[in-house]
């Protein structure tokens, strides 16, 4: 079976934390020494391997800076 | 390998200017994903009300129009009896429909009006910086409640969705929260519903969301959504107080 894939958008991120409280590996976490293009801070994921595709990241992101593959 | 989530086609490609974490974002997703699964899009016409969300009209992929403050459904009214083959919602905030607009959504609602109504309640005026509405809560600190609001003084929160089903005219009245992953999942099927009801010519339907505003509730995003779930759901339980009972087809 294919890994499943999470991708951020760095630019739509406003690093609100919603994602980071919701996945349920704790994989996500706000990038506190980087910008973007807002000049807030983006979200990254650390350890895609263990991304489960559950796409609850996605569905609590306000901005639709996540898509989901599976 | 199959998409999970992707973007919808409901929503333009435009970032939004909403504060990081509002739940804002996450209704305009919810009302974009059900035009689309509904394939309505393109015969639906959305009203913008004022508020955070007065240029949501620059998001939305249907067409829109904006309404002045409070006056949403009675735009919305008049579009949809030119239009009646058009879907028509309107999207407001708190201090738009509780406040300035509490004619308008009465009078919508008790007309039966064939419009769908998106209520998004995040006890407070967002886009002035944070004053008391009508929705505020008991004790909730605002700029203009720096002590939290008395009910001596500034009255009561009012409770739109149950007020709303005292209305024969108003047939799908439900209260739905954001403030986690199960709660948007069903706040989805709440907003279909909505529209649903429009299509099959029922009568006015109006879903009242939970909201968060953590800017001027001076909270970081997720400690909002704890706090809907642990204070605001007590004076504003969820719910479905009318329903009526669409055949489930779609
Ligand atoms: C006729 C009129 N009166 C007052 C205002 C100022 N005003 C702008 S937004 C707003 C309240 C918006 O609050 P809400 O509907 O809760 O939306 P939010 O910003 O919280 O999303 C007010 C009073 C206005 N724009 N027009
Ligand atoms: S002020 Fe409040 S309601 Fe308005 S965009 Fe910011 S968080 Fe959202």
């Amino acid at each position: 079976m294919p890994m499943p894939r999470v991708k951020f958008n760095q630019d739509l991120c406003k690093g609100c934390g919603l994602c980071v409280s919701v996945c349920p590996q704790r994989l996500i976490q706000v990038q506190k020494r980087r910008l973007n293009d807002k000049g807030l801070h983006p979200v990254y994921v650390e350890q895609v391997d263990r991304c489960t595709g559950c796409g609850m990241c996605a569905t609590i992101c306000p901005d639709l800076a996540i898509e989901v593959w599976r | 390998m199959q998409a999970v989530f992707k973007r919808t086609a409901g929503l333009l490609n435009i970032p939004t200017h909403y504060c990081p974490g509002c739940t804002h974002g996450i209704l305009h997703r919810l009302i974009a994903e059900a035009m689309c699964e509904l394939d309505i899009l393109h015969r639906t016409i959305g009203v913008s009300s004022v508020g955070c969300t007065y240029n949501n009209y620059e998001y939305f992929a249907c067409d829109m129009v904006q309404a002045a403050h409070g006056r949403a459904p009675a735009v919305a009214t008049g579009i949809k009896r030119v239009h009646p083959s058009k879907s028509v919602f309107t999207y407001q905030g708190d201090g738009d429909l509780a406040a300035i607009g509490t004619a308008e959504i009465i009078h919508a609602a008790a007309r039966g009006e064939k419009i769908s109504v998106f209520f998004a309640n995040n006890a407070i005026y967002g886009m002035t910086s944070g004053q008391m509405a009508p929705t505020t809560l008991i004790g909730q600190v605002t700029t203009t409640s720096p002590f939290g609001r008395d009910p001596d003084a500034q009255g009561h929160p009012i409770n739109v969705s149950e007020m709303m089903a005292t209305l024969p005219g108003a047939v799908y009245v439900e209260r739905v929260s954001l403030h986690d992953y199960r709660h948007i999942i069903q706040a989805k099927k709440a907003v279909r519903k909505a529209f649903r009801v429009q299509e099959a010519g029922l009568g006015f339907s109006l879903v009242e969301v939970l909201s968060t505003c953590p800017t001027n509730w001076g909270m970081d995003p997720p400690k909002s959504m704890d706090w809907v779930a642990e204070v605001m759901i007590q004076q504003y339980p969820l719910g479905l107080f009318r329903d009526p009972k669409l055949e489930e087809s779609k």
